[in-house]
């Protein structure tokens, strides 16, 4: 009632006045109560600096404490050398967190933190690729902040049930001129789509047969390097993007060896990949991008192996029941050339899976596969799997998964997975 | 003759650099408008109004699109990479999306704490804050606040000073410009607030129910009374105990109105309304949630002629 008087009053001092919120004592043509109206502006406008000292607060209060989007070093600053003061309130603001100050302020410059569990059951034999009954099978730890005004860093690090991996940590350089935007540390290579994904964000329990058989397995090309993107120009509505990254050339395991540097610095390897993105409709778009990759094998220091790659990716999103509905569908080719003895082998994999949004809480899937074996391009493993998942809030969810394989070797295989992912904390959202 | 061919031999060799030249720094030709993106179109309706014809403004979302959960597409990157100023509405709304944009875009000016990077919430007053320890058993809350706080009048007035007040400092040629576009705006605000007041006063201490808790500073501005939510907890679908227990509080306290927004299935609401005698009314909580709601006055326009209608139908039963 209060609130509703005030404006009204407000609104005939304001008539009266051309310019808002200058001193109006006095000047008022009221008859009646000149002096009451007079005070309730004054409260009004005392309101509005309360308003605005208390946003002023939370700016400081929560700096950097807003999951994946930490607020800014300083509020945004009305004068013209807002920059410099955040930076420079950003470089003192860092000192009571090394000198080990307490209290909120210390607490407010946390990262934010997440930890993404991923337990896995299975039923079914696979001799080839097995699976054990019960397993954690990853724990991936997040540590996630604004650096400074010019970068950010990204932590992931892997937890099996034995080790603790790396999977990335990089800062990336986030305002560079030009448009670039650079990253180094150890990160996923930007080798088509799965290649880039955490296995949090897969559509599947498991990676498809082209990534375990041609490009390095569960971990992909992952890697110590440096990287370089920038936006390119394009035609209106087209976003063309170019990616350059040069790594120290380690990438995949021992099932699954893709580049090895045997010792030798000189052996980097290096990816290469375009994305070319464009809305269809506000709710269809399709994404396709080229990529390219090379380094040096296990055979020997000499031996390269050249991948080639193909993704195209549709997606649908009606806008209006964005959280109801939605499809994906997305397919990947892959070439790899591999030199070794006695001859080089060119192999060749995909996959394609579609994936369709029944409701805000149920997905349905399938993938097929089929790819042959870098080592052995005559081998061809295929198969196909089915993938229903529950989201019971957009912190955990339930996938139960059919998987079916054939292996060349005249096995073919059948297994079940129940998969539970669950997250904690704040998780930073990844790239689209 | 001669002449005439080595210029255009040179003409020919200078085109696809100045071509490139033109198509790498686009902001040379119109050096003069401030390229403003705003995460929702609320706030580019504010910046609209006193930023006038000296800024390009485009929303990233759609006026009817769930601002939680937009999705971060490059199509954006296009229009941030351009940008001079981001708006964003803060307090987590846009946590799901807004961060990677930013950091993809390549652009210095828009990064979190650079001049360019406004949150807007530092302007406007902001309820449901949070006391004590957050935990998501209480579903997706915002530890900072309610972030749908634009629909309160009085913050339209405050978010639209402290854009104005930004905008001169980026463009201090303009500022006069800047500042009788507020007063100017803040007078037709003020007059409207009038109108809106007058036609909501019968309707004060109404009770209603949304879907997500995306009202309470509409309902404070306008006195209505929040009784309950359809979703039992915020970002959780419901669920048929809930939906129970909510029939039973809207019985028990006589409330014949939910309020949904446009990006939420009605199936659930539409029951609830069987149930209970309530009329389900679809109000915008943004500006182009439909068509003809384009700016900020018509977006209170439209949801209060809509709630006075749904009050006036269910007024024997209040």
């Amino acid at each position: 009632m209060r609130r509703r008087l005030c404006s009204l009053i407000v609104q005939a001092a304001l008539f009266a006045m051309p310019v808002y919120s200058q001193q109006v004592a006095g000047t008022l043509p009221a008859p009646d109560q000149p002096d009451n109206a007079a005070l309730m502006q004054k409260i009004c406008d005392l309101e509005d600096r309360l308003v605005l000292a208390e946003g002023h607060i939370r700016q400081l209060e929560n700096q950097q404490s807003a999951p994946g989007q930490a607020a800014p070093p300083a509020p945004p600053a009305e004068s013209q050398t807002s920059a410099l003061a955040a930076s420079a309130q950003a470089a003192g603001g860092q000192e009571p967190v090394l000198g080990g100050a307490g209290g909120s302020a210390a607490k407010a410059l946390n990262p934010d933190i997440s930890m993404i569990g991923d337990f896995i059951a299975s039923a079914g034999h696979n001799p080839i690729n097995p699976a054990p009954s019960f397993q954690m099978h990853e724990s991936e730890l997040g540590v996630q902040a604004i650096i400074d005004p010019y970068a950010r860093g990204d932590f992931f690090l892997s937890f099996g049930e034995q080790g603790v991996n790396l999977e990335e940590g990089y800062i990336t350089f986030t305002a560079l001129p030009g448009g670039f935007v650079a990253k180094s540390g150890k990160f996923r290579g930007a080798f088509g789509k799965v290649n880039t994904m955490h296995n949090h964000v897969l559509s599947w329990v498991d990676r498809p047969l082209v990534t375990n058989n041609l490009v390095a397995g569960e971990d992909g090309i992952d890697d110590a390097g440096v990287s370089v993107q920038r936006i390119l120009p394009a035609p209106k509505g087209i976003f063309m993007e170019l990616t350059g990254q040069v790594f120290r050339g380690d990438s995949g395991d021992e099932q699954h060896p893709l580049y090895q540097t045997s010792g030798d610095n000189n052996n980097v390897s290096m990816v290469a990949h375009l994305r070319t993105y464009k809305d269809i409709t506000e709710s269809t778009n399709i994404d396709i991008g080229g990529s390219y990759s090379r380094g040096h094998n296990n055979t020997g220091p000499s031996f390269l192996t050249n991948l080639y790659g193909i993704d195209a990716t549709v997606r649908w999103k009606p806008l209006r029941r964005s959280i109801y509905h939605s499809f994906v569908g997305r397919g990947e080719f892959i070439w790899s050339q591999r030199q070794q003895l006695p001859t080089e082998q060119r192999a060749f994999g995909f996959y394609t899976s579609a994936d369709y949004q029944l409701g805000r809480r149920w997905f349905v899937g399938g993938r097929y596969d089929r790819s042959g074996e870098a080592e052995d391009a005559a081998l061809i493993d295929k198969g196909f799997s089915a993938v229903l998942t529950y989201w019971p809030s957009e912190f955990s969810q339930i996938r139960g998964q059919y998987e079916f394989t054939h292996y060349p070797t005249r096995i073919d295989t059948s297994q079940l997975f129940v998969q539970v992912q669950f997250s904690l904390g704040a998780h930073g959202a990844h790239p689209f | 003759m001669e002449e005439g061919n080595c210029f255009s031999r040179l003409s020919a060799a200078l085109m696809p650099g100045l071509l490139l030249l033109a198509l790498l720094s686009p902001s040379l030709a119109e050096a003069k408008k401030l390229n403003v993106v705003t995460a929702t179109t609320d706030m580019a309706a504010l910046t609209q109004e006193v930023g006038g014809d000296k800024v390009n403004v485009e929303s990233l979302a759609k006026g009817y699109q769930d601002p939680h959960f937009v999705e971060a597409k490059p199509s954006f990157l296009l229009k941030l990479r351009q940008a001079d100023l981001l708006i964003s509405v803060g307090l987590q709304l846009e946590i799901g999306w807004l961060p990677p944009l930013i950091t993809q875009s390549g652009n210095s000016k828009i990064q979190v704490g650079a001049a360019g990077y406004l949150d807007a919430s530092q302007f406007a007053e902001i309820l449901e804050i949070p006391q004590g320890t957050v935990t998501r058993a209480e579903g997706d809350v915002h530890p900072l606040g309610n972030p749908h706080y634009w629909l309160d009048p009085d913050n339209g007035r405050r978010i639209a000073k402290g854009i104005a007040a930004k905008l001169a400092d980026m463009d201090p040629a303009d500022a006069d410009y800047f500042q009788q576009r507020f007063q100017d705006f803040d007078k037709r605000l003020t007059a409207a607030e009038q109108k809106w007041d007058a036609e909501m006063k019968p309707y004060r201490g109404r009770k209603v129910v949304t879907y997500h808790r995306s009202f309470p500073n509409f309902a404070k501005h306008f006195g209505l009374n929040v009784i309950g939510y359809v979703e039992p907890r915020p970002g959780i679908p419901p669920t048929p105990s809930h939906t129970l227990e909510l029939i039973q509080l809207m019985k028990r306290e006589n409330c014949k109105v939910v309020l949904v927004e446009p990006y939420f299935d009605l199936k659930t609401p539409q029951s609830i309304g069987r149930e209970t005698g309530a009329q389900v009314v679809v109000y915008l909580p943004s500006v182009g949630g439909e068509k003809q709601v384009t700016n900020y006055f018509e977006l209170f326009d439209y949801d209060i002629a809509l709630l006075i209608k749904a009050f006036q139908a269910t007024q024997q039963g209040a």
